[in-house]
């Protein structure tokens, strides 16, 4: 049983592949500290991102999105896996020679009011990067400080305040533009604004669109509102328990999802139209996501899923293509016709 | 839980060896000069030093003469070389004094520490809380040994003012009255310190704490205020106080109220320890240091699992 | 007609700062029935959660400065003592906050804490209780309620804890059950368990529900009437239907436009309401929405009083714009079309 695996597409270099990458924790107890047993937070994911495109990551708490993101860049040490960055495998580079790549794989942090040091100045939050790096001098740098803080829609002055004087939309965009200080090509945005109020979060939604066009920037989004996802997405994978449980075009994820998961997250968002949201159909799922450490068995979701039968407790359903660069895991698809039934191989 | 003691208790006594290693180490091995000289103490004979070199065999390895000290510490047999006095025996009479003067202290600093940052932080801001501060500064400021000397200064050495009997320890067995009239100044000196210094942490948690999620909880269910205080927000506030108390009750009662005690000439163990030190007398020091460890040792484990004990989520690992 | 609970009259909650008098409440009345939901909508800054915790309160301290009325079945909760407010909060008004895990006190087992709040209340004896807040558990959906009864809130899931935090709340059966953002801090498909579970309750419990959050997905859900609040004050408030059908106020459009709906096509740009919220302490002169506003007048120096401009009584707002033009040109802002600064 091979899983699909997603290939880099004609038309579009990969960026970024990731091949089967696992990150377990491991739980220790007794006198000799042995590991008992793994929390299972990114358990074998594969994907490919395209330079230019914006991947989205979903899913609920515990699926492993964040993990992932972390480890993509190496804040975290894969357990098992490759990442493949333009070419070349960075999952066990040494420190010296995995730094130059460091400069061109940046994160954003949700939380704007943790991410930055409250002690250090603005300026030096920005140039820090550049600094460590040896990029330019002084001057220089404080030149290239004062053009970031431009792009990203705050005032040069602001170079000598600290991050205590700015809301936390503004704090956002400083992290914004410490990521951007070093010409990155991916970046990797987590829950970027989550924390942040409706108006403002849409600003700077149209500030990390407007400086994709600029930068050509590619970007790993990772949330957990599905709104939010689609509209900054080319693609968006959804995880579940550390596992990709469907990959798809953005558009194509909300109007035929396949696995019932997404079904089931899709029909969770709330829309702000009262008459919709009487009518539709609200598949409201029972109980709360599984432990980590002891996944259910055969399909993750199984337990949750009300179309499960037998077979979803025994294995577990292969990511396969429906068209269109779709994939999903599971044995009974919605939203699949006969023939593409057929084509795919499920029975 | 048993994994965890069993291993802790494997821990203890690691660092049981090391310090006892690191103490002979620097005794012996300081450059310069015959150790057995040192070892034999400022007013050693030649006899002595004869003696000793005899004894250590000093051309010995090095580990071969440690371990010997130790077993002999071990088995009770471990003599000074000073006046020949039983290491084990003499801290063995030090006890009774060192015991009522810490615990007597232990429990007056607890109790008013936790009273001083009670009030300190209910009225934070107000008066009684920046003469609290005031005062808890200047208590932790103040030098033990000046303190010590000051008090009794006053309150002891005859004249006017003296109330209180001029140092030395009294036998609880013996007259429970003096006994505690001669602890009182001493209870006073070490504990100023300690008052000051709790009273500062824990009106720095209380503030911190009453600001939580769940204090504000607590409110909205229509608690008392003091139900809240008491419950809710002391609770919390208490816990890093039981670790501090655990680890300075165990360094004072391990004879590390060496000032303390010399300044009030109880004869416990820091006082031994004082005099082992003024001497220059190994065995003593090697006894009273691992006495100390052995100490601390058990009360960080004991603190351990008192915090699990008040804090549900930590799991001892 | 059901039975009216709640009478707030021009609300004024000021706070004394190191930077200034904040006026974080400013002039807010409402009214509140039986049985109904009132979801107040709002940014961080509008007051919302302050004019909540004003009704519990929690507000009262050595900085505060209170105006106005809030009449509870006729008493005045504002001028009563901070005693007798005890006696209300947890009793006849119960209150969950925004994120469960830090909400509940951590050394002490739940079924305690319920029973804490049971018994701060009403004389009943440790077992009764208990058995009471075993029945409660089981009324919010926790499986296995007799032990669950036990345990730690970190052993609970944060959907579980946020039921627990409910079952506290209403163990007194209060009238009014407040809910300052209760979904915030949980996932979507927990948000919506949560979301049925306080619609069931309140009928159970025959209570009123206020649901505060800055959510317009979820308060299309759950509320009867809304208020939508800015700077302190309310902007607009009227029905479920009035409010998103036929919504009066720029910035109410600003907030139905900024959001990505899954309902509707994906917009090149989303709309955004440029600039900030404004500062507490200096408000601007005349409507506050005034310099976020892409369809400012010369009259808007002046502040709009809340008042009904349109045919269905009921529906208030505070904007001077001529209510065609106001049918007119909001859905260029709601549609989610590039238009910015018109």
């Amino acid at each position: 049983m091979t899983t699909v695996r997603e290939e880099a597409p004609a038309g579009g270099t990969a960026l970024l592949e990731v091949r089967h990458v696992k990150k377990y924790f491991p739980i220790r107890k007794g006198v000799l500290q042995r590991e008992v047993a793994r929390v299972h937070a990114v358990d074998d994911v594969s994907f490919a991102v395209r330079e230019g495109e914006t991947l989205g990551l979903v899913g609920e708490s515990g699926c492993g999105k964040s993990t992932l993101g972390r480890t993509l860049v190496r804040l975290l040490e894969p357990t098992a896996g490759e990442i493949i960055f333009e070419g070349q495998p960075i999952q066990s580079l040494g420190t010296r020679r995995l730094r130059p790549l460091r400069r061109e794989m940046q994160m954003v942090f949700q939380d704007p009011y943790a991410s930055l040091n409250p002690r250090k100045r603005v300026g030096t939050i920005v140039s820090d990067p550049m600094r460590i790096h040896g990029i330019g001098d002084r001057e220089e740098r404080k030149r290239r400080v004062g053009e970031l803080l431009d792009t990203v829609g705050l005032s040069p002055e602001h170079y000598n305040r600290f991050p205590h004087e700015f809301s936390g939309g503004q704090r956002q965009r400083i992290g914004l533009a410490r990521a951007l200080a070093l010409r990155p090509k991916l970046i990797i945005a987590d829950e970027p604004v989550s924390a942040l109020d409706v108006s403002i979060q849409s600003q700077m939604l149209n500030l990390l669109e407007d400086l994709q066009d600029e930068f050509h920037l590619t970007y790993i989004f990772i949330a957990h509102d599905l709104g939010v996802v689609r509209h900054v997405s080319d693609r968006i994978a959804v995880m579940y328990l550390g596992k990709i449980v469907e990959l798809s075009p953005a558009e194509e994820l909300y109007s035929r999802p396949i696995m019932p998961y997404t079904e089931a997250l899709l029909s969770a968002v709330p829309i702000p139209d009262p008459d919709l949201a009487e009518k539709r159909e609200r598949i409201v799922l029972e109980g709360d996501v599984p432990s980590p450490i002891d996944p259910p068995s055969g399909c993750r979701f199984h337990p949750r899923c009300r179309h499960a039968t037998d077979i979803c407790k025994e294995i577990e359903p292969p990511l396969v293509d429906y068209g269109n660069r779709h994939l999903a895991a599971c044995h009974h698809p919605l939203n699949a016709d006969a023939e593409t039934l057929r084509k795919v191989g499920v029975a | 839980m048993g994994a965890f003691l069993v291993r802790r208790v494997i821990g203890m006594i690691l660092v049981l060896i090391a310090v006892s290693f690191i103490v002979y180490l620097i005794f012996v091995k300081i450059p310069g000069g015959n150790p057995a000289d040192r070892i034999a103490g400022r007013t050693a004979t030649q006899a002595n030093i004869v003696a000793i070199e005899h004894k250590l065999g000093l051309n010995h390895p090095f580990v071969v003469q440690w371990y010997d000290m130790v077993k002999a510490l071990l088995s009770g047999t471990l003599i000074s070389y000073y006046d020949g006095t039983n290491v084990v025996g003499q801290i063995k009479e030090g006890l009774p004094a060192t015991f009522s003067l810490c615990i007597g202290a232990g429990i007056i600093w607890l109790f008013f520490g936790i009273l001083v940052g009670t009030i300190s932080a209910a009225t934070a801001g107000r008066f009684s809380d920046r003469t609290i501060t005031a005062l808890a500064l200047v208590g932790i400021s103040l030098p033990v040994a000046w303190l010590g000397l000051i008090l009794r200064y006053i309150f002891a050495e005859g004249g006017a003012t003296s109330v209180f009997p001029d140092g030395g320890y009294v036998p609880l067995t013996q007259n429970p009255v003096q006994w505690l009239f001669h602890l009182l100044l001493p209870w006073l000196t070490l504990a100023v310190l300690f008052i000051g210094f709790y009273g500062r942490v824990l009106r720095s948690n209380i503030l911190d704490t009453i600001n939580e999620d769940f204090v504000r909880t607590a409110k909205a269910k229509g608690l008392s205020p003091r139900r809240i205080m008491v419950k809710h927000v002391l609770r919390a506030s208490l816990i890093p106080i039981v670790t501090l108390f655990g680890l300075d009750f165990a360094s004072v009662l391990g004879g590390g109220a060496i000032i303390t005690e010399t300044v009030y000439t109880l004869h416990g163990v820091g006082y031994y320890a004082y005099q082992s030190i003024e001497a220059q007398d190994l065995p003593p020091l090697m006894g009273v240091t691992l006495y100390g460890a052995a100490f601390i040792v058990v009360f960080s484990t004991l603190v351990d699992v008192a915090y699990a004990y008040l804090d549900p989520r930590i799991r001892l690992s | 007609m059901a039975e009216k609970l709640l009478d707030v009259s021009d609300l004024k909650v000021r706070f004394a700062t190191e930077d200034g008098i904040v006026r974080a409440v400013d002039g807010v009345s409402f009214e509140l029935e039986r049985g109904k939901v009132l979801g107040i909508v709002g940014e961080s800054g509008s007051g919302k959660s302050v004019t909540a915790m004003t009704l519990m309160g929690l507000t009262r301290g050595v900085n505060a400065r209170f105006e106005g009325e809030i009449l509870y079945k006729g008493t005045n909760l504002l001028e009563i003592s901070d005693r007798d407010m005890q006696n209300y909060r947890g009793n006849e008004l119960g209150m969950i906050f925004q994120d469960p895990m830090t909400s509940l006190n951590p050394v002490y087992r739940i079924g305690e804490q319920i029973a804490e709040a049971i018994r701060a209340h009403d004389d009943v004896d440790k077992r009764r209780a208990r058995a009471r807040a075993i029945e409660l558990l089981r009324q919010v959906g926790i499986p296995n309620p007799d032990s669950r009864v036990d345990d730690f809130p970190h052993q609970f899931s944060g959907g579980m804890r946020q039921r627990a935090m409910i079952a506290m709340a209403l163990s007194c059966n209060p009238s009014i059950l407040i809910a300052d953002e209760p979904t915030t801090a949980l996932d979507v498909t927990i948000q919506a368990q949560i979301v049925e579970l306080i619609g069931r309750l309140k009928d159970d419990f025959d209570s009123a529900v206020i649901f505060i959050t800055h959510d317009l997905g979820v308060i299309a859900d759950i509320a009867d009437e809304i208020m939508v609040m800015y700077a302190g004050r309310i902007v607009e408030h009227g029905t479920k239907r009035d409010v998103f059908y036929d919504p009066q106020m720029p910035y109410t459009w600003g907030l139905l436009g900024s959001i990505p709906r899954l309902d509707r096509p994906r917009p090149e740009r989303l709309h955004t309401i440029e600039g900030m919220p404004p500062s507490l302490i200096n408000l601007p002169e005349g409507c506050k929405f005034r310099p976020r506003c892409p369809h400012v007048l010369e009259k808007c120096t002046e502040e709009p009083g809340l008042e009904n401009r349109v045919d269905t009584p009921g529906h208030l707002d505070r904007c001077w714009l001529d209510v065609g033009f106001k049918r007119g040109h909001r859905d260029e802002t709601i549609a989610g079309g590039s238009a910015e600064a018109a």
